[in-house]
């Protein structure tokens, strides 16, 4: 019998396990072929969805659906975390004790914030990297009655968008407060534009410069003092707040960092076959990989079906045949009721076309959609 | 002054190869050369948009078979 682990089981880990149950239904009903997922938790986060939690438009236990019922019944579930990997001898050990080996593994634990990185950013700064962080951030908007926000992001983080989208989102928010002749925003990011995406950056420059958003690029935050209210960046310069908005940098997970699989928690992964460098039975998808292209939900969605096919027909053909492309799709929410999306891979940059009203609904739609597709019923 | 550090950034993108000679300047003492290489054409602009931000000293940028090497003082 073929034995197939999942590590992770949160957007990536799903679509794939939901993947493979679909393609290798003969081989698991005939005891050829097992899947197997690990994990840390009972419940799956929809994470995009803290971005609205933070405005008050969707409640937090909107967020969270069982695990087990996101998951094809054929599918082994413990909730059981891995701490060690023994990668020579193809098996793990989890928390609870038990040892798990596997003919081929796929590692999807995700990222996490690190605010720690930067002195004073966790006792000063609001974010949307938690449900906590994101219920604190909507009651500081709701009870800001005006001065000075500044917006600081760190590298890399979760979701390229989340700078921009927050910027427009309180932009449109205090706007319908009535607010904005009272609030000044400094949106800062650390390299030489205000966007990773070349036409990202070009498409919004525009959109801050109407809004009277002001930019610093070349910001890497190096310090927050709490007392004076103000930002020091590694470069030398200053920014001065009342109301501080991180985008913190992030890590991947410990448990990666302490058994030696990559720095910060990144896995170099082959970017085409997803393949951990210099094993070919060990695979990596979503936030955990070392590429760089967006740490995003659809990143991991569109790796969890190359993978999925390429391990079905690894563990009945022997061979892999579909190469990952690079392909990344994310809505921009440009404010409250418009958005636009940039759709790219490897290759092809995003276009990123005028908002418009129908693309924010159809994000909507897919806050709701979402469990469906990890599902793998659209 | 100690021997030129080579910050090797080869294969990794924007804004990775800034990242770590922001991380490498960190850890070094005024007058120390830095030597950063790199593949990504986009973070060879950056480097010495962030150089004259900060303002330590550009002491050289080559290109040699798609490899970008761009020497850095500190310069405080
Ligand atoms: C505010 C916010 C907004 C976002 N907006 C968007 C968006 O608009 N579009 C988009 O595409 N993406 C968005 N994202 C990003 C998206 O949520 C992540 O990129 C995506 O969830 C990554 O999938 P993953 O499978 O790599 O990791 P995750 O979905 O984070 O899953 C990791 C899993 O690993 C498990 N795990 C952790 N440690 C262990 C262990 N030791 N052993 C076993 N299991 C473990 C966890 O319990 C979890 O189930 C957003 C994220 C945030 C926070």
């Amino acid at each position: 019998m073929k034995r197939i682990l999942i590590v992770g089981g949160g957007t990536g880990g799903t679509i794939l396990a939901n993947n493979l149950a679909r393609r290798l239904r003969p081989e698991i009903d005939g005891a050829r072929v097992s899947v197997t997922m690990l994990s840390a938790s009972a419940r799956h986060m929809y994470q995009p969805g803290l971005l609205y939690v933070a405005f008050g438009k969707m409640a937090p236990s909107e967020l969270y659906a069982d695990q087990k019922t996101l998951l094809d019944p054929v599918i082994h579930f413990h909730v059981d975390p891995v701490e060690s990997f023994d990668l020579d001898h193809n098996e793990v050990k989890t928390k609870g004790g038990s040892v798990y080996d596997y003919d081929y593994l796929a590692i999807c634990t995700g990222s996490r914030p690190e605010l720690v990185s930067v002195p004073g950013l966790m006792e000063n700064a609001h974010h949307v990297y938690t449900e906590d962080a994101a219920v604190k951030t909507a009651e500081a908007l709701r009870t800001f009655e005006g001065g000075r926000i500044a917006i600081v992001t760190g590298v890399p983080h979760k979701c390229p968008m989340v700078p921009l989208e927050l910027t427009f989102m309180m932009y449109d928010y205090f706007k319908d407060r009535d607010l904005l002749d009272k609030v000044s925003f400094m949106y800062t990011y650390p390299i030489g534009r205000i966007h990773s995406l070349e036409n990202v950056a070009k498409w919004a420059a525009p959109e801050f410069d109407r809004m009277g958003v002001r930019y610093e690029t070349l910001f890497n935050a190096r310090e927050v003092d709490g007392v004076k209210k103000c930002v020091h960046s590694e470069e030398g310069s200053k920014v001065e707040f009342d109301l501080l908005i991180a985008v913190p940098p992030h890590k991947g997970m410990e448990v990666i960092e302490q058994n030696k699989l990559g720095t910060a928690g990144w896995i170099p992964t082959n970017r085409a076959t997803l393949a951990m460098e210099g094993r070919n039975n060990v695979f990596v998808l979503g936030d955990t990989t070392n590429l760089p292209i967006s740490k995003a939900g659809s990143t991991a969605h569109y790796e969890a079906e190359v993978l999925g096919e390429n391990l079905a027909r690894l563990v009945t053909q022997g061979g892999a045949m579909r190469f990952y492309e690079g392909k990344v799709f994310c809505f921009i929410e440009a404010g409250k009721d418009r958005a636009t999306y940039a759709s790219f891979d490897y290759k092809n940059p995003p276009q990123p076309r005028p908002p418009s009203r129908a693309i924010h609904w159809f994000k909507l739609a897919y806050n709701r959609l979402y469990w469906n597709s990890v599902r793998g019923l659209l | 002054m100690s021997e030129t550090r080579i910050v090797d950034a080869r294969g990794s993108f924007c804004p990775g190869p800034l990242m770590e000679l922001i991380a490498a300047m960190k850890t070094a003492t005024v007058g120390d050369e830095l030597e950063v290489l790199s593949t990504d054409r986009g973070s060879a602009e950056d480097i010495p948009e962030w150089i004259k931000k900060v303002g330590h000293t550009l002491v050289s940028s080559s290109e040699e078979g798609g490899v970008y090497h761009l020497r850095v003082r500190k310069a405080k």
